[in-house]
C-alpha cells in the first residue's frame, strides 16, 4: 500500500513491474474476498461460535481492504478524480475498520486463547475420569467374582469340596494355569500338597515348612509374588523353553475354634497357615494386577472361614455322636440301676417281715414267760433271752433303717422333748456298765443349752448313746467325759470338716455334743473308714458297736439328717479317742413347757388333773378299792365307790362319766354290768366309759371285755402316772385298750 | 428280795394334805382284810372234803389285795398257791398257807414299824422322804 497514491512515479514507468503489481493487487483482492466467505460460510456450519459480530467487523475489515486493493487497480493509468475520491473513502474506512478490528482483537485473543487452554485441562479431565471409570469397573468386576467364589464356597460344608471349588473357581475366574493348595502335616513340620487344580491325583509332595520364601509368605496378610523356581511353584515339569507364568502365593489362616475372638481377626503366631500357591500360564505375558491379588487375599480370607466353619461342623457331629452314645449308657445304666432298687427293696421287705415274725414271737413270749411264776435261775435266763432278742430286733431295726436312710425315704419325727433329760438317760443306761469296769462318767451341760429342743428325740438319743457306749465299750480302765453346750458359729466350723456350713438361723441352735474317753484310741489313717459301714479292719470292727459296722454309719446318717456333722479325733493308739457331733435342733415356743416337766416320757397334751371327774368304782376287794379311789381322788376326780355288782346297777347314772370296775373275779359279773349300762344308757353321749382293771394278761378277757362293749382295759397294778395318763387318753379318745 | 414293791412307794404318792394317813388306812385296811381271808383259807383247808375253789377264790382276793399295797412276797406266794388249788392239791395248798402267814405275819410287823417310826419323825417336827 506504500506504493498505492496518486502522485506520478518518478523513475519511468516499468511496464513490467506495473504488471505483476497489478496481477497482484488483483489476487490480493480476491483473497481478502474470499476469506470472509469461508468464514461465513464455515461459521453457518459450526454450532457455537461466540464471536459473531467480531466475525462482522473482521469480514468488513477484509472486504475494505480488498476493496482497497481493487481500487488500486484503477490507480495505475491516469484516474480521474471520482476514482480518487473513492480511492480515498475507501481507504479512509479501510483505515478506521482495521484500527477497529486492531483494538478490538486485543481483548479477543486472550480469550480466544483460553479457550484453548479450558479444552485441554477438559480433555485432562476426560481422560482421568476415563481412567478411574477403568478402575471401578476392575473393582466392581472383582467384587462380582468375589462375591461367585464366596457363594460357591460357602454353599458347602464339606471341607474338600470347599476346598476343590476355590481352585476352580479361582482358576476360571483369573485365568490360571495352575492353582494348589499345600497343607500343613500333623507335625506341623511340613506342608504336604494337598489340592490341586489341573493334576487329578496330586502324589504327596511335601516340602518343609522353614524355607524362607514360605515364612515370607507366612508372615503377611498380602499376597506375595514369588518366584517360579522355589519348591512350592514348581508343580509340573516346566515346558522347556517357554516363560513360566508368575506366580502368586497366599496364606490360608486354619482356624479353630478356640481361635475366635469376637473382636479382631486372630494375629496369633502359633496360628497354622496353608499356601495357596497360583500361577499365571506360561508365556501369556500377563502380570498380576492388584485388584487380582486382591481377590486372592480376599478368597483366601472367605476359604478360612468356610474350613473353620465346616471344622465347627465336624466337631459338633462327633459331638453329638458321643453324647448319644453316653445317652443311650446312661439310660441302660439307670434301668439297672432302678432294677437292682427294686430288687433290694423286694429283699428287704421281705426279709424284714420273715424276720420280724419269728422277733416278735420270742419277744413277746418271753416277756409272757416273764410274768409267771420262774425260778429265779429260770427268770435270769427268760431276762437275758428278752434282752438278747431285744437286741437283735434293734438290730434288724437299724437295717431296715439303715437302707431307708440310704434311700432317703427315712424322715425325722420332730417334736419337743426335754434336752437334759435325754443326756441324763442315756448317762442312766451307761452307768450300770460304766460302774462294773470301774470306769468314771461325768456328765457337763453348758448352763446356756436350752432345757427343751425341737428335734428327733429317738434318734438323738439313739446316735448319743451309740457314741457314749463306744465310748465306754473301749476303754479298759479311766473315765469319759460327756459335754455338751450351744456350738457358736466360729466354733461350728472345723478344719476337719471342709464342707460344712453351718448358717446361724433364727429359732435353731447347734448343739455340740463331745464324748471324750481314755481307751485304746484310734489310728489316723483308719479315721476315715470309721463311718463306712461294713469295714473290714480290725480296730474298725472293735470300734463299731455289736461288730457289724453299721452302728457309727448310722449315727452319721441320723447326725446327717439332723444338718450336723459327726467326727472322730484321736491321737493314736492307746492315747484316747474323742468323738464329736454337732447336730441343728430348733427352739421350742414357750407355751407349753408347763406340760412337759411333769411327764418326761408322756405325750405331750394330757391333764395333770381332772377336777370333779365323776368317776364310779366298783371294786369287791377292799383293799384294791381304796387304793384305786386314794389313785383317782389324788387326780383330783369325784369318786363314789361300790363293792358289789348289784350296788354298781343301783347307783350308777349318767352323772357318772367314767365307771372303772375291777373284773379280776373268776365270774362274769363285770361284764353283766357293762352290758346293763349300754342297756340303761341308749345315747352314746350319756352314757359313762366303763373301763375295766384287770391282773389278768390274757387275750381272753380282753376280748370278753371288747365284746360286751367296755372302752377300756387298763392292767393292774396302776401307778399314778398310768392312771393319769389313761384318764386323759379316755377322756379324748374315748376309748383305750392297752397293749397286753 | 424285798417285802414290798414299786407299788408301796406308788401308795406314799397319794398321801397329801387331804388325806395324810392315806398309806396307813390302806395298810390297815389290808391287814384286817388279810386276816379274815386267810382264817376262811384255813378253815376251808381243814374240812375233810375241800372246796378248792372257794380255796381258790379267797387266794385271789388276797392276791389282789396284797398286789394292791405292793406286798410283793405275799403275793408271790399266793400265785403258788393258785396253782395248787387249781391242781387240788391240799398237801400243797396247806404248804402255802402256812408260807403266807408267816409273810403276812413279817410284813405287818415291819409296816407296822414302819408307821412307828414315821410318827415319831413326823412329831419330832421332821418330814418323811417319800423315796
Amino acid at each position: 500500500m506504500e506504493s498505492c497514491n496518486c502522485i506520478e512515479p518518478q523513475w519511468p514507468a516499468d511496464e513490467l513491474l506495473m504488471k505483476y503489481q497489478y496481477i497482484s493487487d488483483f489476487f490480493i483482492a480476491l483473497a481478502y474476498f474470499s476469506i470472509p466467505l469461508e468464514l461465513i460460510y464455515f461459521v453457518k456450519k459450526s454450532a457455537v461460535f461466540p464471536y459473531r459480530w467480531v466475525l462482522v467487523q473482521f469480514g468488513a475489515f477484509i472486504v475494505l481492504c480488498g476493496a482497497t486493493h481493487l481500487i488500486n487497480l484503477w490507480t495505475f493509468n491516469m484516474h480521474s478524480r471520482t476514482v480518487a475520491i473513492v480511492m480515498t473513502t475507501a481507504k479512509v474506512l479501510t483505515a478506521v475498520v482495521s484500527c477497529a478490528t486492531a483494538l478490538m482483537l486485543v481483548h479477543i485473543i486472550p480469550d480466544l486463547l483460553s479457550v484453548k487452554t479450558r479444552e485441554l485441562f477438559l480433555k485432562n479431565k476426560a481422560a482421568e475420569l476415563d481412567r478411574e471409570m477403568g478402575l471401578i469397573r476392575t473393582q466392581e468386576e472383582t467384587g462380582r467374582h468375589v462375591r461367585m467364589l464366596t457363594h460357591e464356597i460357602r454353599s458347602t460344608l464339606d471341607r474338600h469340596t470347599i476346598l476343590k471349588t476355590t481352585l476352580v473357581e479361582l482358576g476360571r475366574t483369573l485365568a490360571l494355569e495352575e492353582c494348589a493348595l499345600w497343607m500343613p502335616t500333623r507335625t506341623g513340620l511340613e506342608l504336604q500338597l494337598s489340592y490341586t487344580l489341573r493334576q487329578q491325583n496330586p502324589v504327596g509332595y511335601t516340602v518343609p515348612i522353614q524355607l524362607p520364601v514360605i515364612n515370607q509368605v507366612f508372615s503377611s496378610n498380602h499376597a506375595v509374588k514369588i518366584s517360579p523356581n522355589c519348591p512350592v511353584a514348581r508343580l509340573r515339569p516346566l515346558a522347556g523353553k517357554y516363560m513360566p507364568g508368575e506366580v502368586v502365593a497366599v496364606r490360608v489362616p486354619l482356624l479353630h475354634l478356640s481361635n475366635f475372638q469376637i473382636n479382631d481377626w486372630p494375629e496369633l503366631s502359633t496360628k497354622r497357615y496353608a499356601l495357596m500357591v497360583l500361577m499365571l500360564p506360561s508365556d501369556s505375558a500377563r502380570q498380576w494386577h492388584v485388584h487380582e491379588l486382591e481377590l486372592v487375599e480376599v478368597v483366601a480370607d472367605q476359604v478360612a472361614v468356610a474350613l473353620s466353619h465346616a471344622a465347627i461342623l465336624e466337631e459338633s457331629m462327633r459331638a453329638r455322636d458321643l453324647l448319644m452314645q453316653q445317652n443311650i449308657a446312661l439310660d441302660s445304666a439307670r434301668r439297672e440301676a432302678e432294677t437292682a432298687i427294686r430288687a433290694r427293696n423286694d429283699f428287704l421287705a421281705v426279709m424284714n417281715h420273715e424276720m420280724r415274725t419269728p422277733m416278735h414271737a420270742i419277744i413277746a413270749l418271753s416277756s409272757l414267760l416273764q410274768e409267771t411264776e420262774l425260778t429265779p435261775e429260770q427268770r435270769l435266763m427268760v431276762e437275758t433271752i428278752l434282752k438278747s432278742s431285744n437286741l437283735l430286733a434293734t438290730l434288724i431295726n437299724d437295717v431296715l433303717d439303715l437302707s431307708r436312710l440310704e434311700d432317703g425315704s427315712l424322715q425325722l419325727q420332730i417334736g419337743t422333748f426335754n434336752l437334759h433329760a435325754v443326756f441324763r438317760e442315756v448317762l442312766n443306761l451307761i452307768k450300770p456298765i460304766a460302774s462294773v469296769k470301774k470306769l468314771l462318767v461325768a456328765l457337763n451341760l453348758a448352763p446356756d443349752l436350752p432345757e427343751y429342743a425341737v428335734g428327733d428325740e429317738k434318734r438323738l438319743m439313739q446316735t448319743l448313746l451309740n457314741v457314749v457306749g463306744n465310748a465306754v465299750k473301749f476303754t479298759k480302765e479311766g473315765n469319759i467325759s460327756i459335754t455338751g453346750f450351744v456350738a457358736k458359729s466360729e466354733s461350728l466350723r472345723d478344719s476337719r470338716a471342709p464342707e460344712f456350713f453351718p448358717v446361724p438361723i433364727e429359732n435353731h441352735f447347734y448343739l455340740r455334743v463331745q464324748v471324750k474317753d481314755s481307751g485304746s484310741g484310734i489310728s489316723p489313717q483308719d479315721i476315715p473308714n470309721l463311718f463306712t459301714k461294713f469295714a473290714q479292719n480290725q480296730a474298725i470292727a472293735l470300734r463299731n458297736s455289736s461288730g457289724s459296722g453299721l452302728g457309727l454309719a448310722i449315727c452319721k446318717r441320723f447326725v446327717n439328717l439332723m444338718e450336723g456333722h459327726i467326727w472322730i479325733e484321736s491321737e493314736g493308739l492307746g492315747k484316747g479317742c474323742t468323738a464329736i457331733f454337732i447336730v441343728k435342733l430348733g427352739i421350742p415356743e414357750h407355751s407349753n413347757d408347763s406340760n412337759l416337766s411333769f411327764i418326761p416320757k408322756m405325750p405331750v397334751h394330757g391333764q395333770t388333773n381332772f377336777p370333779g371327774l365323776k368317776v364310779l368304782v366298783m371294786d369287791e376287794n377292799g383293799v384294791s378299792r381304796s387304793v384305786t379311789k386314794g389313785l383317782l381322788l389324788h387326780l383330783g376326780c369325784d369318786v363314789m365307790t361300790v363293792s358289789s355288782v348289784e350296788e354298781c346297777f343301783r347307783v350308777v347314772s349318767h352323772e357318772h362319766q367314767v365307771v372303772f370296775m375291777d373284773v379280776c373275779v373268776p365270774g362274769i359279773d363285770g361284764y353283766e354290768v357293762a352290758v346293763h349300762i349300754h342297756d340303761k344308757f341308749t345315747r352314746r353321749h350319756e352314757r359313762p366309759l366303763i373301763v375295766a382293771l384287770t391282773g389278768s394278761t390274757d387275750n381272753l378277757t380282753k376280748d370278753n371285755c371288747m365284746r360286751v362293749g367296755m372302752d377300756g382295759v387298763i392292767l393292774k397294778p396302776v401307778s399314778l402316772e398310768k392312771m393319769r395318763s389313761v384318764l386323759s387318753d379316755l377322756l379324748e379318745h374315748r376309748v383305750l385298750f392297752e397293749s397286753m | 428280795m424285798g417285802y414290798v414293791d414299786d407299788q408301796f412307794s406308788q401308795l406314799h404318792k397319794l398321801q397329801d394334805e387331804s388325806s395324810p394317813d392315806f398309806v396307813v388306812e390302806v395298810a390297815s385296811l389290808f391287814f384286817d382284810d388279810a386276816e379274815k381271808l386267810i382264817n376262811s383259807m384255813a378253815r376251808a383247808l381243814e374240812q375233810p372234803c375241800v372246796d378248792f375253789k372257794q380255796v381258790d377264790s379267797h387266794v385271789h382276793q388276797l392276791k389282789g389285795s396284797s398286789s394292791s399295797i405292793g406286798a410283793l412276797r405275799v403275793k408271790n406266794v399266793c400265785i403258788a398257791f393258785r396253782s395248787f388249788c387249781d391242781a387240788q392239791n391240799r398237801e400243797g395248798c396247806m404248804r402255802c398257807l402256812q408260807q403266807v402267814s408267816h409273810e403276812y405275819t413279817m410284813l405287818k410287823s415291819k409296816l407296822q414299824t414302819l408307821f412307828r417310826m414315821e410318827q415319831q419323825i413326823l412329831a419330832a417336827g421332821g418330814s418323811v422322804p417319800l423315796e
